[in-house]
């Protein structure tokens, strides 16, 4: 064996220091908040003493320090999200309206580059796509599934069967696909599901994800294939949660799977399927794992946060890589806001 | 309801009993129908696991040349891939057991500091009573719609060049190398798993009883108190569902790790390496079938031993924006 794990020494010691830091930060805090407080009780406690034993009159007792407390209690978090997010945010929406060694003020020039570069026209055409098409198909097939197989034998099994992918990285889930994928020119064996079927029916092999547009589509399968378990799990979640006498009174009406499912189940699960169907826009709108393993973005497939990365990261166009972080984020707000006004509805409906 | 309402009141029994029999056989009809469709559905989504799943134990030359569904009429069964993909010393090889001991040591304390410092927040703003409380708790709320994209850029100079203000430094680059980028890489996953586990913590800890609280309260115990012995304890549902959460998020990350633990086997984790083979080696399907499993082996374990936590979790949380 040619692994060496004296090679690894630093990394546990790293690893050790990380588990101590932790203990001595978030213990410390603790014990601190623990003893000063215990520390000037007893203080107060000796002064009280002290002032009946003299005759004088008590100390006036001082303000409760709950607002110190509390500061104590948000310190950590808040300042991580200070540094770590609010001010980068910030300075990411400046950056955006400098070039790309952030040195001078270029106004809109890189939003005016974003809409005008063929290439990124097509980043965010395909990102379109994806936004319209992930969601929609995972929330079908995870509604499908979650009716088809609500309290049918080997229930839980057959969940677990499609929530399984949940679990696979975005990456391990883009190599499994790339191996259904795979290609091996004509005449020879094919060692990919997809072009095995494809020559079992009479076909030709192809190369998949060379193809656009429809390589972005098989690169989309990926994403529902990963996500309609979260969309199947809230939805049954929800499906179960239908008052029993509702579905019992419309059973006893003579009304048909399908009328159930229309008139009953559908109405009832909305606000899940809102819920699910916003997460999955959110969470579609931010992909990048998936394109940068399967294709690296290339043949056409790129979409905002694959391009944001390139631009930043590997070209060095901090401005123009900012725009399309700053574009991304626009792009959530209008869907967040929808879903904060249904949630208020809901509340009051 | 349906059509043939009036024929039943009519009240014959043999009306009756043929509606009854076309009824039973549309129902048999109709969840054999969904049954099929349920199959289908449930075999697209285990085959091609499962086909990865058989090809990494299978030989090179096999792999290569013949699809994994022949491995059931000449089944060929090798270790050869996991040996060579984990151990192997060559560059071309995976050396992914170097990188799995980093995925290791990214994503404990990746999980352990926002837990820990989420849920002190979240106590402090259901049970603490100061001003301005409710705004702090909006604003942290808020904070779960800002893609972290829209701090890469900004975080990876302050993390390189440190900050100044007007020529004064506030603060000196970090210049970590080595196992030490580990800290860029907690940082970075700590600030921004914290706005979803305030908001997920704080759900669960703002619905403990009141009574409890003013009990423990009255009976002179301070917030510290309060919080390590009757909080935690009751919260610890809520605690493994972020957990999870957070296990899964960080252990499956590409972005952040990409940007911040840079590419080399010191530091950074499967997901990278194994993004890397997939670009460069892409019909190495030796290596990559049983690395993917390498990498997917532990999540999966995580996930099925505590998939009733996970799924408690996602239930509380998906009400997020």
């Amino acid at each position: 064996m040619n692994f060496d794990f004296a090679d690894e020494s630093p990394k546990l010691m790293m690893l050790l220091w990380g588990l101590v830091a932790f203990v001595a930060v978030v213990g410390g805090l603790l014990l601190l908040l623990d003893v000063v407080p215990s520390w000037f009780a007893r203080r107060r406690e000796a002064q009280l003493v002290a002032a009946s034993a003299s005759g004088a009159p008590p100390p006036r007792r001082t303000r409760p320090r709950e607002g110190l407390f509390a500061l104590f209690f948000l310190l950590p978090a808040t300042l991580l999200l200070l540094v770590g997010l609010v001010v980068p945010a910030i300075r990411t929406t400046l950056l955006s309206f400098m070039d790309g060694g952030s040195q001078n003020w270029v106004g809109l020039a890189n939003y005016r580059w974003m809409f005008a570069d063929d290439a990124i026209v097509r980043v965010l055409l395909n990102t379109l796509v994806w936004v319209l098409l992930v969601p929609l198909v995972a929330t079908s097939v995870g509604l499908l599934y979650a009716v088809m197989v609500d309290r049918a034998r080997f229930e839980a099994l057959a969940k677990s069967l499609i929530f399984m992918p949940m679990a696979i990285s975005f990456v391990g889930a883009s190599i499994i696909w790339k191996f259904v994928y795979a290609f091996r020119g004509d005449g020879q064996e094919q060692i990919g599901l997809l072009n095995q079927i494809m020559v079992s029916l009479g076909g030709e092999p192809r190369q998949w994800l060379l193809d656009s547009p429809l390589n972005t589509l098989l690169l989309i399968v990926i994403m529902v294939w990963i996500q309609a378990g979260f969309a199947m799990v809230v939805l049954s979640a929800a499906i179960k949660a239908i008052p029993a006498d509702i579905v019992e009174a419309a059973r006893l009406d003579g009304v048909s799977p399908w009328q159930m499912f229309w008139q009953i189940t559908l109405p009832s699960i909305r606000p899940a399927l809102i819920v699910v169907v916003v997460t999955l826009s959110i969470a579609t709108l931010k992909v990048f794992d998936i394109v940068r393993t399967a294709t690296n973005g290339n043949y056409d497939t790129s979409v905002i946060a694959n391009e944001m990365y390139n631009q930043a990261f590997r070209y060095g166009q901090n401005g123009q890589g900012s725009a399309l972080a700053v574009f991304l984020f626009v792009l959530v707000i209008p869907i967040v806001i929808y879903q904060i006004r249904n949630l208020r509805q809901q509340r009051e409906g | 309801m349906t059509t043939s309402t009036p024929t039943l009141a009519t009240g014959t029994q043999q009306v009756d009993e043929r509606r009854g029999t076309a009824r039973r056989v549309r129902k048999r009809l109709n969840t054999r129908v969904a049954t099929m469709i349920s199959i289908v559905i449930a075999l697209l989504w285990t085959i091609p696991t499962f086909g990865l799943f058989i090809s990494s134990f299978r030989p090179e030359d096999q792999i290569k040349t013949t699809g994994w569904w022949t491995f059931f009429s000449d089944p060929q069964f090798t270790l050869d891939n996991y040996q060579e993909v984990l151990f192997g010393r060559s560059s071309s090889s995976g050396q992914l057991a170097s990188y799995f001991i980093n995925s290791l040591a990214i994503t404990i304390p990746s999980v352990l500091f926002p837990l820990a410092f989420a849920a002190l927040a979240a106590y402090a703003l259901a049970w603490i009573n100061f001003r301005g409380r409710d705004w702090v708790y909006i604003a942290i709320f808020a904070m779960q719609i800002v893609p972290l994209q829209m701090a890469l850029v900004p975080l990876l100079s302050f993390f390189s060049n440190g900050v100044s203000l007007g020529g004064v430094t506030l603060m000196p680059a970090w210049d970590l190398d080595g196992a030490q980028k580990f800290a860029q890489v907690w940082f970075a996953h700590t600030c921004f798993a914290l706005p979803f586990a305030v908001f997920l913590l704080h759900n669960f800890i703002s619905q403990l009883p009141k009574d409890l609280m003013e009990a423990a309260r009255v009976d002179g115990a301070t917030h510290p108190k309060i919080f390590r012995t009757i909080v935690l304890p009751l919260i610890t549902p809520a605690l493994a569902a972020f957990g999870i959460f957070q296990f899964l998020w960080v252990w499956n990350d590409l972005l952040v790790a990409l940007i911040f633990a840079g590419g080399g086997d010191e530091t950074a984790p499967l997901t990278v390496r194994l993004a890397e083979l997939a670009g460069t080696r892409g019909n190495e399907w030796q290596r990559l079938t049983a690395g993917a499993f390498v990498s997917i082996v532990v999540p999966l374990l995580v996930f099925l031993s505590l998939q009733r936590y996970f799924v408690r979790g996602l239930l509380a949380g998906s009400v997020k924006g």
